[in-house]
């Protein structure tokens, strides 16, 4: 689905040149497996992240890592070019343990506020500057910072239950407008799960919007570092966004882990790789529109129904393949866990009658909503997130592309078999509830294709060539101190893992770059100055998971 | 009753399929349309009525009519949701019904992890159901923690906050499974079985009234006397 838009070449930066950027302020060289690491201090971090961002075109803050070593804690940002994100550099900000306090990225790119309030709140780094320096997954008043060094899990914590104060601002309240304070969840149905938006309404308008999230803050990171590489982590992806995307989110550990103890994976697995993850990206992107038909419209007979009559056939397909509906735990380190389900010709038949369903079925959407009047009056033109906000806050995927930024890391960062396919990328520039809908929906058709030619692959392949694994130490130990960045293309975006190796077969960090993170510290952005419905449909066009905001 | 006396009308309705009409006969006299008549009829006799005990009624209207809350947490709630919509359908089995707002609902399926920040909410909402009112756990969360056992933040196992009358596990349990869960909870409440009284461990309580502990004299400036609390004790948790 061509859209027209042109794609501005990435102008390449070599190390050489990065180095003049930095310059004096760089005290050493710290290079991840993938990118070039610069070490400053900890006051010079505004400075060094604003010339990146304007003399080398970094201008995305893909993830910011923070850790805590014996002797110091260190925050890690890692930057890439919407144009580019194979071009990567990292930023890192050390710290010592007596102080560890930094100064805040936040004014150079917005999307620095949420992750050093996580930073702050897992880890106990201190950002100088910061605009709002509160926690922001676990509750208010917990004691100690759970992914620091000395934090003692046994001790017990108290948790309150208040009433919600007004926090009308005075410049909001004056003695002819009146504003009321709304909480909208944690159990709320328009929230897609446990996610709390507190809410300043004037009349029917929303004045200031902010989520509080954390509900679903399952530690899936210290479970990821307690688990060993070769098969304790795999579990855990497919429960962060768990729209049934988790061969999604596995691609994403596979990657990572790969990359990192170079491991080489069939051309054969990487095949059903591909093909299994469009399929779950196609019951993901259901899910999404069934809920926003419930969210605009309320519509919980028709749409809804469609939606999940379709989900239900990918399940299928995806539990005859991977032996369960939902958590699949189907890759492995180095390839799949197993071949394609005997009978082939069954399987593949399978799946091709659903794809030649599939037309029928998008057109039959497109007539009950995209081409719907109520449907479009409710979502053209609202919530509207321009391109340059939504790089601010590091949104990707559906997101980022209904706002014409056309990235994609299926293509501009490419792994698996995508290179070899033939596939568009879908953009639209509306910028608004409408395109976020259309984007998902010809992505799902785009997803078809992908997996059509995967399937003619698959049937034409010589018997004796297909290889499902390959050779994977039992227990895999990685170089301590070799840290790697790496990202895939999730449903919803950009999901990332940063891993440090520590010298034994388990991760000494592992932290995960969540988009549905990024994508709801835009939700303000979009829906304050609008009616509080469009608030509730710019929330269900973002199509958050909040197993994989919280974690 | 011996075999000798083939008049009697119950062993005329042993015997044959069709429906005995001697009543209705002498009553509206012969050759009237006998479609509605039926051998369950004639064996409850000629009466209209049905004698029940009230309360029995009770549990079976509520095990054939439950409202449930419309309540997602985390993974399970995507097979909740496959559960109530086409397919599964619950609705067949008289438990369908998705209530937004606990005031209105009978039954909560608790479908997912809980978490510290989240089990007060959730005692709320459990607090806010009109009685008598039923649980639902759904998945390994609910049961122990599951997967997220180990957690700093993970509380173990939803019966730690609120009382639970079925557990249904798996990670997540299929619809079938969820289906199964809910049709041996509509037999408990049909066999007039309520909600079985446990000890909960973590009750909310008044900051004010803790024990003066380390950790409640070092949050005493942050909390105010009248909120109400939740303690997590990790340690003496299962």
């Amino acid at each position: 689905m061509s859209t027209g838009l042109e794609r501005q070449p990435a102008v390449e930066v070599t190390e050489d040149e990065l180095e003049a950027i930095v310059g004096d302020r760089a005290l050493a060289r710290d290079d991840h497996l993938n990118a070039p690491g610069f070490v400053i201090r900890p006051d010079d971090v505004q400075d060094v992240l604003k010339d990146l961002r304007d003399e080398a075109g970094f201008d995305h803050l893909a993830n910011l890592t923070a850790q805590e070593y014996p002797d110091r804690y260190e925050s890690i940002y890692h930057l890439r070019k919407y144009a580019d994100p194979t071009q990567e550099v990292s930023v890192v900000v050390p710290t010592t343990t007596d102080e560890p306090v930094s100064q805040t990225a936040e004014p150079v790119f917005r999307t620095a506020d949420w992750h050093e309030r996580e930073a702050f709140d897992l880890v106990g780094i201190d950002y100088e500057g910061h605009p709002d320096p509160r926690r922001i997954l676990l509750p208010e008043t917990w004691q100690g910072h759970p992914l620091s060094r000395d934090y003692d899990q046994e001790k017990p914590q108290l948790v309150t239950l208040t009433e919600h104060a007004n926090p009308i601002q005075p410049d909001h309240h004056d003695d002819e407008s009146d504003t009321m304070f709304l909480n909208i969840g944690p159990h709320h149905p328009a929230t897609h799960g446990v996610l709390h938006i507190e809410t300043v309404l004037d009349g029917e308008t929303v004045v200031d919007v902010d989520p509080d999230i954390g509900y679903l803050h399952r530690c899936e990171e210290q479970m990821c570092q307690q688990g060993t590489y070769r098969h304790q982590i795999m579990p855990y992806p497919d429960r962060w966004d768990y729209v049934s995307a988790g061969l999604l989110n596995e691609w994403a550990y596979a990657r990572v882990a790969e990359d990192l103890a170079d491991i080489d994976v069939p051309e054969y697995a990487q095949v059903i790789r591909t093909m299994g993850a469009e399929l779950s990206r196609i019951a993901s992107h259901m899910l999404a529109l069934a809920t926003f038909a419930l969210d605009v419209y309320g519509d919980f007979t028709a749409i809804f129904q469609y939606g999940m009559r379709d989900r239900e056939v990918v399940q299928d397909i995806l539990e005859d393949l991977t032996g369960q509906r939902l958590m699949f735990n189907y890759f492995r380190l180095g390839g799949v866990a197993w071949d394609l389900p005997e009978p082939r010709e069954e399987f593949i038949e399978k799946t091709r009658d659903f794809l030649d369903g599939l037309p029928a079925k998008v057109d039959e959407y497109n007539d009950l909503l995209t081409a719907n009047e109520i449907f479009q009056i409710r979502t053209h033109d609202t919530g509207i997130l321009e391109p340059e906000v939504a790089k601010q806050y590091g949104c990707t995927g559906p997101v980022a592309r209904g706002s014409g930024i056309d990235y994609d890391l299926r293509r501009d960062d490419p792994y698996g078999y995508y290179e070899n396919l033939e596939w568009d990328v879908v953009t639209k520039d509306g910028c608004d509830n409408y395109s976020r809908v259309l984007v998902r929906m010809q992505e799902v058709e785009e997803s078809a294709k992908i997996i059509e030619q995967c399937l003619d692959l698959l049937e034409d392949w010589p018997e004796d060539e297909r290889t499902v694994q390959s050779n994977v130490p039992r227990t895999l130990k990685p170089d301590a101190d070799t840290e790697i960045y790496r990202a895939v293309e999730g449903a919803k975006g950009e999901l990332g893992i940063y891993i440090r190796a520590d010298g034994t077969d388990k991760p000494g960090r592992f932290k995960i770059r969540s988009p549905c993170f990024h994508n709801l510290s835009a939700l303000p952005e979009m829906a304050e100055g609008e009616y509080i419905p469009d608030m509730i449909a710019s929330l269900g066009s973002l199509d958050i998971v909040l197993g994989e905001v919280d974690r | 009753m011996s075999s000798e006396q083939p008049e009697q009308p119950r062993q005329q309705i042993y015997d044959s399929t069709a429906p005995s009409t001697d009543t209705r006969d002498s009553r509206i006299g012969e050759g009237a349309d006998d479609r509605f008549n039926s051998k369950l009829r004639e064996a409850f006799g000629s009466t209209p009525f049905i004698l029940t005990k009230f309360d029995k009624f009770m549990n079976w209207v509520r095990g054939n009519s439950m409202f449930m809350l419309q309540f997602g947490i985390a993974c399970c709630s995507i097979e909740m949701m496959h559960t109530y919509a086409i397919k599964h359908d619950l609705d067949r089995f008289g438990a369908g019904v998705p209530r937004a707002s606990p005031r209105q609902a009978d039954v909560m399926i608790v479908p997912g992890t809980i978490v510290s920040k989240f089990g007060p909410r959730m005692k709320r909402v459990y607090d806010q159901m009109p009685e008598p009112k039923f649980v639902v756990g759904m998945g390994s969360c609910t049961i122990s923690g599951g997967p997220f056992q180990e957690g700093y933040n993970v509380v173990k196992g939803a019966e730690e906050i609120i009382p639970i009358d079925i557990h249904v596990p798996g990670c997540p349990p299929r619809p079938e499974a969820l289906v199964y869960g809910i049709a041996k909870l509509q037999e408990r409440i049909r066999n007039g079985e309520s909600t079985p009284v446990v000890v909960k461990p973590y009750e909310l309580e008044k900051f004010g009234d803790l024990p003066k502990d380390e950790l409640v004299q070092k949050l005493a400036d942050d909390i105010d006397e009248d909120d109400l609390v939740m303690r997590y004790n990790w340690a003496d948790s299962p």
